[in-house]
């Protein structure tokens, strides 16, 4: 009974989003004692579920783009001819972490224009961290006594990344990729200040009309996708250690 | 036949095997016996080229081992490790089949194998072969991993402390299959061990490794009658000498014509487990059978006494 009380409540939790999303009207009784009269307390300025579509879209484009990168970085600095490159990306790759988001978006607006450009170039360039470090640490902290049997049984180098090496380090990356995604999610919100199309908007909109309604709502379809789509990974995470038999 | 010819690996200044030659027969059971430092496991890495020697050259069966690539080299030499090594993403099946996989077997051959393998270990082929190796035991690990290392069916067998992580029970039981699989397959094996007990028991030959360099190479009953160093004198250890004698040689050896009575003694089981017999039952002989169960006459204490003493 009470192991199933989680997954209850996150399917509640999607339940009440996706029908917020689909029929944002039902739910305005709810919101209404937000706002000062006459103003709306669904947002108006756009459809809901297109916002949060694109959200995802951008997440996931910025998400997918720093997970081949980081990962392709990560084997290559893994591999001996790779080896003297490792300081050198850790820098780079932390560099990217710790440079502000609002940062890129201000330098990168120039280079590349307003919309959603900017906003994929700062939550790819956020987003490598931890999906770098992450596959490195796993990549580097392999049984030493499979590794060996590997080799001894004749595997070229390729062969054991690909058989061996890769799907023992699979558990680990897909813990980067959660918490990259999770990060993502959050920020892509300020995209909207360089006219992304993200649920950013709806924050925006509610900060600038003085809409609590708004600003509400906005938070909310963030962080409610943040919630699912961390437990979604962490399960198949959980899956996948399973199957390795490291639990 | 594995010709280890002058054979030194050197770290920077550091060398940790240095100048060894040796010639494995095939078919037979070596055993490299040495403390931890002595080079064994390096001299073990250089056959399948795990290690790459700085000087000298190693033959099998009269090739030089470096004329193909390492990797297809190893595809033909079998290797277990301690800690058995499996990968813990594949199932059994999927483990013992590595390398007939890598050598592009069919796939109804390479099934057969592993159903013929697991049965030769003892393990149920439906049972286990679906299996991930963290729900098998300790035993059953390392006894997919030996089947692994067989599963190309190699001419050589190189084993690094393959028992080293099981307890003593399962230990010995290792030992016997290994000793029958060895026999079966006719395969010549190569095994590095800390433990003079493991190697008495398997060894056709022990080669004796301190700093680098092989001390001694021969029949274990030749390291007992004619230690060469101090070193292996210490290694075999002044209690267990008479001992080792008796536990390499064989009830039927010390068979001498005559009556006994009680439990009889089989031919192929060692003197050391006649003399236990002979002690603990209170009794100053017991009869000998064949291997078919034909009388050979009687083992006595008095004969047992004298094998065990030192050779002239």
């Amino acid at each position: 009974m009470k192991a199933w009380m989680p997954v209850i409540l996150r399917g509640l939790l999607l339940v009440l989003l996706v029908a917020f999303l689909l029929s944002p009207g039902s739910f305005e009784p709810l919101l209404k004692p937000l706002v000062q009269q006459n103003a709306p307390a669904i947002y108006n300025q756009g459809s809901l579920l297109d916002l949060t579509l694109q959200h995802l879209r951008t997440v996931f484009a910025a998400t997918l783009a720093a997970t081949i990168i980081a990962i392709m970085l990560a084997i290559l600095v893994t591999r001996p001819f790779g080896a003297e490159f490792l300081p050198l990306s850790r820098s780079l790759v932390n560099i990217g972490q710790t440079f502000p988001p609002v940062a890129v978006l201000a330098l990168a607006v120039p280079a590349v224009g307003f919309g959603e450009k900017p906003t994929l170039i700062a939550l790819f360039l956020y987003g490598l961290l931890p999906i770098f470090e992450n596959t490195l640490t796993a990549l580097t902290n392999l049984p030493r006594s499979v590794m060996e049997a590997a080799r001894g049984a004749g595997m070229t180098d390729l062969q054991r990344l690909m058989k061996v090496e890769l799907p023992l380090s699979l558990p680990v990356m897909v813990a980067g990729i959660r918490l990259s995604v999770t990060i993502s999610l959050a920020t892509a919100t300020i995209g909207s200040t360089v006219a992304a199309k993200t649920l950013g908007e709806v924050i925006i909109a509610g900060l600038q009309s003085n809409n609590l309604a708004f600003i509400l709502q906005g938070g909310l379809i963030v962080g409610v996708l943040a919630v699912l789509i961390y437990d979604g990974l962490s399960a198949i995470e959980r899956l996948l250690t399973r199957r390795l038999g490291i639990t | 036949m594995i010709e280890i010819d002058a054979i030194t690996k050197r770290y920077d200044e550091n060398t940790v095997v240095d100048n060894v030659s040796m010639v494995i027969e095939p078919r037979t059971v070596t055993v490299v016996v040495g403390t931890s430092g002595s080079g064994k496991t390096t001299l073990l890495r250089m056959i399948n080229r795990l290690v790459e020697p700085t000087e000298g050259m190693i033959r099998l069966d009269g090739e030089d081992n470096r004329a193909i690539p390492g990797h297809e080299l190893r595809r033909r030499i079998g290797y277990a490790i301690q800690g058995h090594g499996l990968f813990p993403h594949r199932t059994v099946a999927q483990n013992i089949a590595t390398v007939p996989g890598l050598l592009g077997w069919e796939k109804s051959r390479i099934d057969a194998k592993v159903e013929e393998l697991l049965t030769l270990f003892q393990l149920d082929a439906k049972t286990f072969g679906p299996r991930y190796p963290h729900e098998l035991s300790g035993g059953q690990q390392q006894r997919v991993g030996v089947a692994r290392a067989l599963a190309a069916e190699p001419n050589v067998l190189l084993m690094d402390e393959p028992f080293g992580a099981l307890d003593p029970i399962i230990r010995a039981k290792a030992q016997e299959d290994l000793l029958a699989i060895q026999r079966h397959f006719g395969t010549t094996i190569v095994l590095v061990t800390h433990d003079m007990n493991e190697a008495f028991h398997l060894a056709d030959k022990i080669a004796v490794m301190d700093k680098g360099r092989v001390l001694q190479y021969g029949p274990p009953v030749e390291l007992v009658r004619a230690p060469a160093a101090p070193f292996v004198e210490t290694l075999i250890g002044d209690t267990e000498r008479p001992f080792r004698l008796l536990a390499i040689a064989k009830a039927g050896a010390a068979a001498e014509p005559g009556d006994a009575d009680g439990e009889p003694i089989h031919e192929d089981r060692s003197q050391q487990e006649a003399l236990a017999d002979l002690l603990w039952s209170g009794r100053n002989a017991l009869p000998v059978i064949s291997a078919t169960g034909v009388p050979m006459g009687r083992v006595t204490l008095e004969a047992l006494l004298k094998h065990a003493a030192r050779p002239q």
